[in-house]
């Protein structure tokens, strides 16, 4: 089966476009292009007042004091927020997505630098930055927390002593698998690897950093918040469980978004003080914050100290996977996941192979860090998971002498296997991933890299092939399964068609720059045949979409384009009922062809979609219990993950004077079922190997033995530019999700978490002639060169 | 203080405080919000407009240095209701997908494809070095800008491209 026969439109629409899946230029370029999209900043709304936040220069500390007075008087300001303002109004905590509490501004003490304390409204933004400089804080400094492998020291300082009765910093422990039957396998086994590994603390960076607009009318009561993010619904239900404001009266509005990874699911500080701000003075209130406010305080990713077991044996057949993780939760527990998964989905670690035994615990702790966890296109930790054992294949691979590649495909899930129900508890739907490795294998020219090194390695030139295979499992979730704070992960979708024939879809989902204008028309075009540029998709309103969870951990296709595959099956079957009607016949006489009803053997008598709406708004006599018009509306719940999967390797060359690498070539073999749009699809695939290179070799954000952050600004925070990226090689398999409508799986994620292990990977292949068995992300020059004399670096710590 | 500038072909002048950005002058007091800003160190070049048919990044400029100037924006890159090759190669390359780096990224493709019409993959991804996307990974930038060069007196028309154009 190919893409082709999936994807290939059959016919085309008037203004060239497929009907259904095929290639198709993008509907929202249009405003893009031409600098007419609707960014938060752009927004303007009348008498909108302008807010700036003060945050702590230090990370942890107890607050003494709080001067305004002079900010006060400042001519354009208009009010000034402190902790002690909140909590007279009760919201000086807000509850966050991990059922702990964050403050929205500081009252007792900051826990890390650049936390909330105040906040100014002016006139101007100008006005408000000029109004914090005069804001007088007294701090008295205690010892911080920096060091996640020492947050459970005995002498550790507490740093959550506002929960009455805490006296360390433990958030939780958490385990998946099997315990016992794990050590009974490794105790059998020939080979056990060990490695202690860390997937370091990232940013996601959207090149639009997160804001809001908040109005309060003081009249109607009502609550309008425009902002970045990316689950405009389950804000409103936050809102008016934080702030205790009538669901009904709130309304969010989340305009264009430029790019969100993650970084924009959750409430920020920002967002509940303009409204505070907004309910004080009585005007709208804008907040936008600067990109150190951005990285320094909004979600990180990551931070994931784990442990790797891996045993097999002699031959290389793979038993089982052990893993302890110190998971680094920062000062608040704020990751956004499935509320009984506390580490996320990370207990898919056992990865793409067929294992005995598998056993992982993890542990939270709290630090002097940023509130985070899961953000940065990670689909719930499977990044960290995917990692850990992609690079414990690679060191069993090593320790038994064997290709990685051979070691692999010796060890992949077979096709006849699925669905494959995990030894942590995960079914596997679908998937063929040998034809994915043996496919990247080719294109890549695999034997003839490998002879290319042997040759360079002679002549002392380092280079260095590395592979990954990943399955991700996306699309939460099953109801019964997965919520987000009590909300059960489904997603509506309402379809109507216009008399006309011409369509509007509302989504609950939001885009964050993945196309759903043009993707989801296209699904719903699949469906029924009408042409993609007459379905306008509307999302991103609270007050004209359904309710649903949002676009994260790749969910979108996988949830809310099943939801709008349903809801056009099920328009198509009411037309079917009409037309039924109209030709005065029995609806089993019809036959469906693409966008028209017909007779069973005469062709000719038939009626188009759009003949059937204009019958279902006239004046028809329609069959008992059927209604006018030609609306469906769905709740999608999915009854299981997707399960895309990939084959990823990565060539580099590493300098032995420096430890530059260069990533010389990337491959990546995607499989995520039928791409409805594959342009946009292999974009996605794109840019997430952009961050997997970015992760690999570039980005961190660590902290010096102060707690200050070292990766506050984007001159710190190093993200890749188009001359560290590759021009990027892919491929595809086609497997379908058998219980997905259209066979779809979700892809926003799969290179993120996919393509870091391929270039450690492909670094540490490189450094075998230096004897390097292991070196933690970032590969960054000095960490290479250091890994090379045999002491590489601890990357979380600024100072060694 | 007084400023006057050319900004688009269109003279405008305002009275501004002397710190203004010349990014926010052009989006907060000029409306043309197509320029971005998207970080406080000079790096992102989202922000990257033409001072004198120049790219720069406008956040390391002050309004009052623009005095007397001529700044073009992406709103200027339209002409007469026709796409410049540039934003129609973005188009059908698929070189954006938030959007919020392509104003930018477009600008300083047009800038080369004046000077050099017919650049190489490493001539494009070297002029665009300074400006970051999360989206692309760059790869269909760059194919944009050499469609761009392939295609230099071909813009197409205004209004819903979308539905004009198909690969």
């Amino acid at each position: 089966m190919t893409s082709t026969q999936h994807t290939a439109p059959s016919t085309t629409s008037p203004a060239g476009n497929p009907i259904g899946f095929g290639r198709m230029l993008r509907k929202e370029d249009a405003r893009f292009l031409r600098g007419q999209g609707h960014y938060l900043d752009d927004l303007v709304v009348p008498g909108m007042l302008h807010a700036a936040i003060l945050r702590s220069p230090v990370a942890h500390a107890r607050i003494v004091s709080i001067d305004t007075s002079q900010a006060e008087a400042h001519p354009k300001v208009r009010a000034v927020i402190t902790g002690a303002t909140l909590e007279s109004l009760n919201l000086a905590w807000m509850p966050t997505l991990s059922a702990d509490v964050q403050a929205v501004l500081a009252t007792d003490k900051v826990r890390f630098q650049g936390q909330e304390v105040a906040m100014v409204v002016a006139e101007d933004k100008y006005s408000a930055r000029d109004a914090l400089e005069l804001i007088d804080v007294e701090y008295d400094d205690l010892p911080p927390v920096v060091d996640a492998r020492k947050a459970l020291d005995p002498d550790a300082p507490v740093i959550r002593d506002d929960v009455e009765g805490r006296t360390d910093n433990h958030i939780f422990d958490w385990e998946a698998g099997d315990k016992a039957r794990a050590d009974e396998v490794f105790a059998a086994a020939d080979v056990v690897v060990t490695q202690e590994m860390l997937y370091p603390r990232v940013h996601p960076a959207p090149m639009e950093t997160c804001g809001t607009i908040a109005s309060m009318d003081r009249v109607t009561g009502r609550l309008t918040v425009w902002s970045t993010n990316q689950a405009p619904h389950a804000h409103r239900t936050i809102y008016a469980l934080v702030a205790g404001i009538p669901e009904h009266n709130i309304q969010i509005i989340s305009p264009d978004i430029g790019g969100g990874f993650g970084n924009k699911v959750g409430i920020y500080p920002g967002y509940v003080l303009a409204v505070v701000g907004s309910i004080l003075t009585g005007k709208p209130v804008k907040w936008v914050e600067d990109r150190g406010e951005n990285l320094m305080s909004t979600s990180f990713a990551r931070d994931y100290h784990m442990k790797g077991e891996i045993a097999a044996t002699r031959d290389g057949r793979i038993l089982g996977v052990r893993v302890d993780v110190l998971a680094d939760h920062g000062a608040f527990n704020g990751t956004a996941q499935p509320t009984k998964f506390p580490a996320g989905f990370f207990h898919i670690f056992t990865g793409s192979y067929d294992l005995e035994a598998a056993y992982c615990k993890v542990t939270g702790v709290y630090t002097n860090k940023a509130p985070g966890g899961v953000a940065y296109a990670c689909s719930f930790r499977i990044t960290e998971a995917v990692y850990l054992v992609e690079r414990m294949v690679d060191l069993l691979a090593d320790e038994l002498g064997v290709d990685p590649a051979e070691l692999r495909l010796k060890n992949l899930l077979r096709p006849e296997q699925f669905p494959y129900v995990s030894k942590t508890g995960w079914e596997y739907d679908s998937g063929d991933y040998p034809r994915a490795l043996k496919k990247a294998m080719e294109i890549a020219g695999y034997d003839e890299l490998r002879r290319e090194q042997r040759e360079k390695r002679e002549r002392g030139e380092l280079m260095g092939i590395g592979i990954s295979f990943f399955t991700e499992g996306v699309g939460a979730g099953p109801r019964k399964h997965m919520d987000i704070l009590g909300l059960g992960m489904a997603d509506g979708c309402e379809l109507r068609l216009h008399p006309t024939g011409k369509a509007q879809l509302r989504l609950s989902v939001q885009t964050q720059g993945q196309g759903h204008e043009t993707t989801f028309a296209q699904i719903v075009s699949h469906e029924l045949g009408i042409p993609p540029e007459d379905i306008d998709v509307i999302h991103g309103d609270t007050s004209n979409t359904p309710f649903g969870l949002g676009t994260y951990g790749s969910r979108s296709t996988p949830v809310s384009g099943a939801a709008a595959a349903v809801a056009a099956q099920l328009v198509r079957d009411k037309a079917r009922v009409i037309t039924a009607a109209a030709l005065e016949c029995s609806p089993d006489d019809l036959e469906w062809e693409q966008g028209r009803w017909y007779v069973k053997g005469d062709p000719s008598q038939g009626k188009t979609i759009a003949e059937v709406s204009m019958l279902a708004h006239g004046t028809l006599e329609l069959p008992e219990g059927v209604e006018g018009h030609l609306d469906a509306s769905v709740v999608y719940d999915p009854p299981n993950l997707t399960y895309p999967f990939g084959a990823y390797i990565c060539v580099v060359d590493v300098d032995p004077g420096t430890g530059q690498v260069t990533v010389r070539r990337f491959i990546a073999v995607d499989d995520c079922g039928p791409r409805v749009n594959p342009m946009i699809v292999e974009g996605q695939v794109h840019g997430g190997l952009a961050d997997g290179v970015g992760m690999a070799l570039m980005q961190v954000i660590a902290f010096d033995e102060d707690g200050n952050c070292v990766g506050g600004s984007f001159m710190d925070y190093l993200l890749p530019t188009s001359m560290e990226c590759p021009s990027w090689e892919t491929g595809e398999t086609v497997t379908p999700s058998p219980h997905h409508p259209l066979g779809l799986k979700g892809i926003g994620e799969s290179a993120t978490v996919g393509s870091p292990p391929a270039v450690v990977n492909a670094v540490i292949d490189a450094l075998e002639p230096y004897g390097v068995r292991h070196a933690d992300m970032p590969l960054t020059p000095a960490n290479v060169w250091m890994a090379m004399q045999g002491r590489p670096m601890r990357t979380d710590l600024a100072v060694q | 203080m007084q400023v006057t500038m050319t900004v688009n072909g269109n003279e405008v002048s305002a009275d501004v405080e002397p710190r203004l950005l010349l990014v926010h002058f052009v989006r907060d007091h000029l409306g043309l919000t197509g320029t971005h800003w998207g970080c406080d160190t000079s790096q992102c070049g989202t922000c990257v407009l033409w001072l004198d048919g120049r790219p720069v990044k406008s956040c390391t400029v002050l309004a009052v240095m623009a005095d007397g100037h001529e700044v073009r924006t992406v709103e200027g890159l339209e002409v007469d209701g026709r796409l410049d090759p540039v934003q129609q190669g973005f188009m059908e390359e698929h070189g954006l997908q938030c959007g919020f780096c392509t104003p930018g990224m477009m600008m300083t493709a047009r800038w080369l494809l004046d000077h050099q019409p017919d650049p190489d993959e490493a001539t494009i991804r070297e002029a665009i070095s300074g400006q970051l996307c999360r989206c692309t990974g760059y790869e269909n930038i760059v194919r944009a800008v050499r469609w761009a060069a392939r295609h230099p007196a071909e813009p197409t028309t205004a209004q819903d491209t979308s539905q004009e154009v198909q690969a």
